[in-house]
């Protein structure tokens, strides 16, 4: 048997590799070289180590934004997941009404960041909004600007407003995808409608809503645009997400190093819960085999 | 443990059908009675996937009734009908195990647990799959998925029929002899009624003891296997079976003679009565015989017409030879080793093996009497012998 | 046009789909490619298509060295087992396609088109979009288009399996047909010996990547060059019993024994394998020295004319080929007759040493292909 080895298709990956390394490889060098320097003007800098990560790490007020953030995100998955599963599983699976229902899901994923924040913001207002002046008439006093709790709970309904739908939709192509058969086995089998949600449609929808996780705990960890508009940060700091401070930070303050540190300290926290999502779930979906026959 | 009843039973798609081709079932009695192994046997929209919805319930019949010994199910759903049912692709509760899924149908009426396990393992065992009980059915491969959900039916103790809807559509060639063998065996073991739904006829026969034909909406034939290859009761059912199957011949009287196409054709008197008798109306009358009884000689002879030859398929250890009579083209299937005619031929239509269609229905022919069927195949003889 | 293959080879992420395949295709043939899944049946017909390239090897159209053309610059057409049709255009404009690609004159393609469609029956069907057609004109549809441009090389890959049997008799009738009066060479994949009997020709018995045999098909089927070649080219699969021989009787197992025949008798003594076609068993003695075999039944296959009887006995298993229908229950004890005189011959190696039927000729059996 005469072998021939033709290596010659490796050429093709150049221009793929090219691109990483432009796109991902030479800012994120960037950032790495700047977080290990002081630099004090453009011609002055010291190499400091770790000593920037050490500094961030230590920072009581980064250290909330980062409790803040994990708070936040953990609370939207929390309802916007069940929440979309829910909103799919009542879609209509078909005809004109399944078209409309889809066209009115998608509108809020339509919208910009920044124009979300201003609709709500506007919205929430308390003498020309419908929502601030409607809670204000039914006796609550409702400010996000003096009060955390409103802040909070105004921002999260936000959230969920916004990207909801994204879930849903995933999930909504998930269920279309499964086979009628499928329900009809489960009726015959005289499966209550718990079962068939719990053994048939959410077995099915694993893939997608692990995409939909992934995808929404990766956004709502960098949210920034959306509190920014609708509270600034505020009241006090109690709305500061991670992605504010920084830009604080950055630009503001204008702290290159400690902001370097913190930027890859940021990057690793996100690909580092991402990861364990990822391989939990995969884990879970693992056969147990080569166990004894019996049950 | 139930007889099925269908009885006046039609059912259309269309709101206010009116001719017979709005139906996708017409007018239909029929009986599958208690444990038996059935098939029906049918080319693609002929209406079988339409009963088998009405019979597990996820169609509600427009005319006539679906009966459960006497009992009215017609609106009844599926799961208040003791009916299972295995699809043509595997369905399977993925994340449940195998023990799981076969326990499922089970506990969803609340069988106490130990009732359960007895079952599940008689079931697993007789389908070979207790050493895939603690597996995720997920990442079992589609011969067991198949396995798996006839296991769902079987382990029910009220189940009235299991029907199958081409359920070896997705598996490996080399599994499907495995799997229909395990048919055959479960069909013994459990005696529960089984209604096997396909196009191919080999999986009919080789699973049924009786196959229902269906063609436009009707049960042109309820038969063995037998019954259906050697006396077909309708020319769909002659040309359905069989590889290559019936030959049909439009028959008329010129003369005081048979012609088919105004070719004269030798045939018994008993025969020709019959024909003649037939004629007398506006039916159109058709002599069928299958290629495996044409005789063929390459000399003529007594009863024999002769014919010229068009084409021979040589398939190994037979061949099949057609042959024109005037412009029809007959089919003969001759054993290896004969030596074959070359330009002109001789055939014989042996009376036993003849059969006359009038409308397209089978006639019986008085005074013709069925050749001995060999020493095997007891049981499933010709009925129809005494008629005549 | 005719086609050689010159010790065609074909390495993939080191697993070899193509080894060291040679073949001459004569102008206006057809050639049917026997084998299983994974026998190297598409990749013989991609390489020849200019689809694929070879590793090492060389393709010649008429002598002349084509190895390195793509398939743009071979005329060729290919009919795969999808129905692949242009679901938006109509008949007309499937089967039109490849002429208006190839800027040929409008009232020609429209002479060219309608003469295929009426070769294809479907000339009723022209206005039609293909998925509003049965499997079967949307088949038909296709080899419509490839039949349309006039190549010099039409390619089957197993066209007629997602069709149900009645269609398969039909289109297998028909094929020899459509293309006895064109000299452009057929090539036609299929996995079942019964539809490569039907549509004769030439047949290429390829098993594993390489090329077992080829020849006539009628005369492939009767004389197998190697146990192989005769498994595959058998369906139900030729039974295969091993057996001795010694002084003038040959003994299967220890308690069946027969005199050794005319024929059989030029092998001299030794262990061998010997074949005999399940449609050369019997359940009723066809001569007189028939052997008789008790067995027990696993499966009847019917196939509606036919009989598949599955059987085991102490030395493995073995099908018979029943003509008619005949039931049985599943373990029942059965008499099967054996005949003596119709058993093939096989070294341990598989290579044939004995075709009943024909007088004994070396030559004949000893013309392998490599």
């Amino acid at each position: 048997m005469n072998k021939v080895r033709n290596n010659s298709a490796w050429w093709l990956v150049l221009p793929m590799l090219a691109l990483v390394t432009f796109s991902a490889i030479v800012p994120l060098m960037t950032v790495v070289n700047y977080s290990v320097q002081d630099v004090l003007d453009p011609h002055t800098r010291y190499f400091v180590g770790v000593e920037w990560f050490v500094d961030t790490l230590n920072n009581p007020g980064l250290q909330a934004a980062l409790a803040r953030q994990f708070a936040f995100s953990l609370t939207i998955l929390a309802i916007e997941v069940p929440l979309g599963i829910g909103v799919a599983l009542l879609m209509p699976k078909r005809g004109w009404q399944a078209s409309l229902v889809l066209i009115l899901v998608t509108l809020p994923l339509l919208i910009p960041w920044n124009v979300v924040g201003s609709i709500w913001q506007i919205f929430t207002r308390g003498d020309i909004g419908l929502m601030g002046w409607s809670l204000r008439q039914l006796g609550y006093p409702y400010n996000i600007t003096s009060s955390s709790i409103d802040a909070w709970a105004t921002i999260i309904l936000m959230d969920v407003w916004h990207w909801t739908s994204l879930i849903a939709l995933l999930c909504y192509s998930g269920l279309q995808a499964i086979p009628e058969a499928y329900y009809q086995a489960a009726r015959i089998d005289r499966a209550s409608r718990w079962a068939v949600f719990r053994y048939i449609q959410l077995p099915k929808l694993t893939n997608v809503l692990v995409i939909g996780v992934l995808l929404r705990f990766m956004h709502s960890f960098m949210i920034y645009a959306e509190p920014f508009v609708l509270t600034g940060g505020g009241p006090g700091s109690s709305t500061t997400f991670l992605s504010q401070s920084l830009a604080i930070m950055a630009t503001a303050q204008f702290d290159v190093g400690p902001s370097a540190a913190f930027s890859l300290i940021y990057f690793l926290i996100i690909l580092l819960v991402c990861w364990v999502f990822y391989t939990a779930i995969m884990n879970l979906q693992k056969d147990r085999r080569g166990e004894g026959p019996d049950a | 443990m139930v007889d099925i009843t269908l009885s006046g039973l039609a059912h259309s798609y269309q709101s206010s059908p009116s001719k017979d081709e709005d139906y996708a079932i017409r007018h239909m009695d029929h009986v599958w009675e208690q444990g038996g192994a059935y098939a029906l046997l049918g080319p693609s929209g002929c209406g079988k996937s339409t009963l088998l919805n009405i019979m597990s319930g996820l169609l509600a019949p427009s005319q006539g009734d679906v009966l459960f010994d006497d009992k009215r199910v017609n609106q009844l759903p599926p799961q208040e009908r003791n009916i299972a049912q295995v699809f043509q692709f595997p369905v399977v509760y993925d994340t449940m195990t195998v023990f799981d899924n076969l326990a499922f149908p089970l506990r969803n009426t609340g069988v106490p647990e130990a009732q359960i396990r007895e079952r599940v393992h008689e079931v697993a065992d007789a389908l070979e799959l207790t050493s895939h009980l603690k597996r995720k059915a997920r990442n079992l491969t589609a011969d067991e998925k198949q396995k798996v959900s006839m296991g769902r039916g079987l382990v029910r103790s009220d189940v009235a029929a299991i029907l199958f809807d081409e359920p070896l559509t997705v598996i490996d060639p080399q599994l499907k002899f495995k799997l229909r063998r395990k048919l055959k065996e479960i069909h013994q073991r459990f005696a529960v009624t089984m209604i096997y739904v396909t196009h191919d006829q080999l999986e009919a026969s080789t699973f049924a003891d009786k196959i229902a034909v269906m063609y436009e909406g009707q049960i042109v034939q309820f038969g063995t296997p037998r019954e259906l290859f050697e006396r077909p009761a309708h020319t769909f059912v002659g040309y359905f079976i069989g590889s290559p199957g019936m030959n049909f011949l439009e028959v008329d009287m010129a003369d005081g003679q048979v012609v088919c196409q105004g070719s004269p054709l030798a045939v018994d008197e008993s025969v020709q009565m019959a024909i003649e008798k037939a004629l007398s109306g506006t039916a159109t009358v058709k002599l069928g015989i299958r290629p495996e009884f044409v005789q063929v000689s390459a000399e003529p002879g007594e009863g024999f017409i002769e014919v010229s030859m068009d084409q021979c398929q040589d398939l190994g250890t037979f061949s099949i030879l057609s042959v024109r009579l005037g412009q029809v083209v007959l089919k003969a299937r001759v054993e290896e080793g004969r030596t074959l005619p070359a330009q002109r031929a001789y055939i014989r239509f042996p009376p036993e093996h003849l059969g006359l269609y009038v409308d397209e229905y089978r006639v019986e022919i008085g005074g013709i009497h069925n050749k001995e069927n060999g020493p095997h195949g007891e049981g499933n003889g010709l009925h129809g012998e005494e008629e005549a | 046009m005719s086609l050689t293959l010159e010790g065609v080879t074909r390495v993939v992420a080191n697993e070899t789909h193509l080894d060291e395949v040679s073949m001459i295709l004569e102008p206006g043939s057809f050639n049917v490619l026997l084998g299983r899944t994974l026998a190297g049946k598409t990749s013989l017909m991609r390489v020849m298509a200019g689809l694929d390239q070879v590793t090492s090897g060389r393709v010649l159209m008429n002598g002349e060295d084509v190895t390195g053309l793509g398939v743009r610059q071979r005329n060729v057409a290919m009919v795969y087992q999808q129905f692949i049709n242009y679901p938006h255009q109509t008949v007309y404009d499937n089967i039109a396609s490849p002429l208006k690609l190839a800027k040929v004159p409008r009232k020609e393609i429209d002479v060219r088109v309608r003469e295929v469609a009426s070769l294809l029956h479907i000339d009723h069907l022209l206005s039609r979009k293909p998925l509003e057609l049965s499997g079967g004109q949307q088949q038909r549809t296709a080899m419509a288009r490839a039949l349309v441009k006039d190549a010099s090389l039409v390619l089957f890959d197993e066209p007629l399996v997602n069709l149900d049997y009645k269609l398969r008799e039909e289109f297998r009738e028909e094929l020899g047909a459509l293309f006895a009066a064109r000299d452009c060479i057929v090539v036609y994949a299929t996995t079942e010996p019964s539809e490569a009997l039907a549509l004769g020709g030439h047949t290429a018995v390829l098993h594993e990547g390489r090329l077992m045999q080829y020849g006539p098909t009628a005369d492939v089927f009767r004389r197998p060059n190697t146990l192989t070649s005769a498994e595959m080219f058998s369906e139900p699969p030729m039974n295969v019993i091993g057996g001795h021989i010694h002084a003038n009787e040959v003994t299967f197992g220890d308690d069946m024994h027969f005199a050794l025949d005319q024929g059989l008798r030029g092998l001299g003594e030794g262990h061998f394998r010997f074949g005999v076609r399940p449609a050369h068993l019997s359940l009723s003695p066809q001569a007189n020295d028939d052997l008789a075999l008790d067995v027990v039944v696993d499966l009847a296959e019917i196939s509606g004319s036919e009989t598949f009887l599955h059987v085991h006995h102490s030395r493995g298993t073995m099908v018979a080929h029943l003509p008619g229908v005949h039931t049985f229950d599943v373990n029942q004890k059965v008499r099967l007759y054996f005949p003596i005189h119709r058993l093939y011959a096989f070294a341990d190696d598989g290579s044939t040493l004995y075709i009943p039927g024909a007088p004994q000729r070396t030559d004949d059996v000893d013309g392998e292909v490599h």
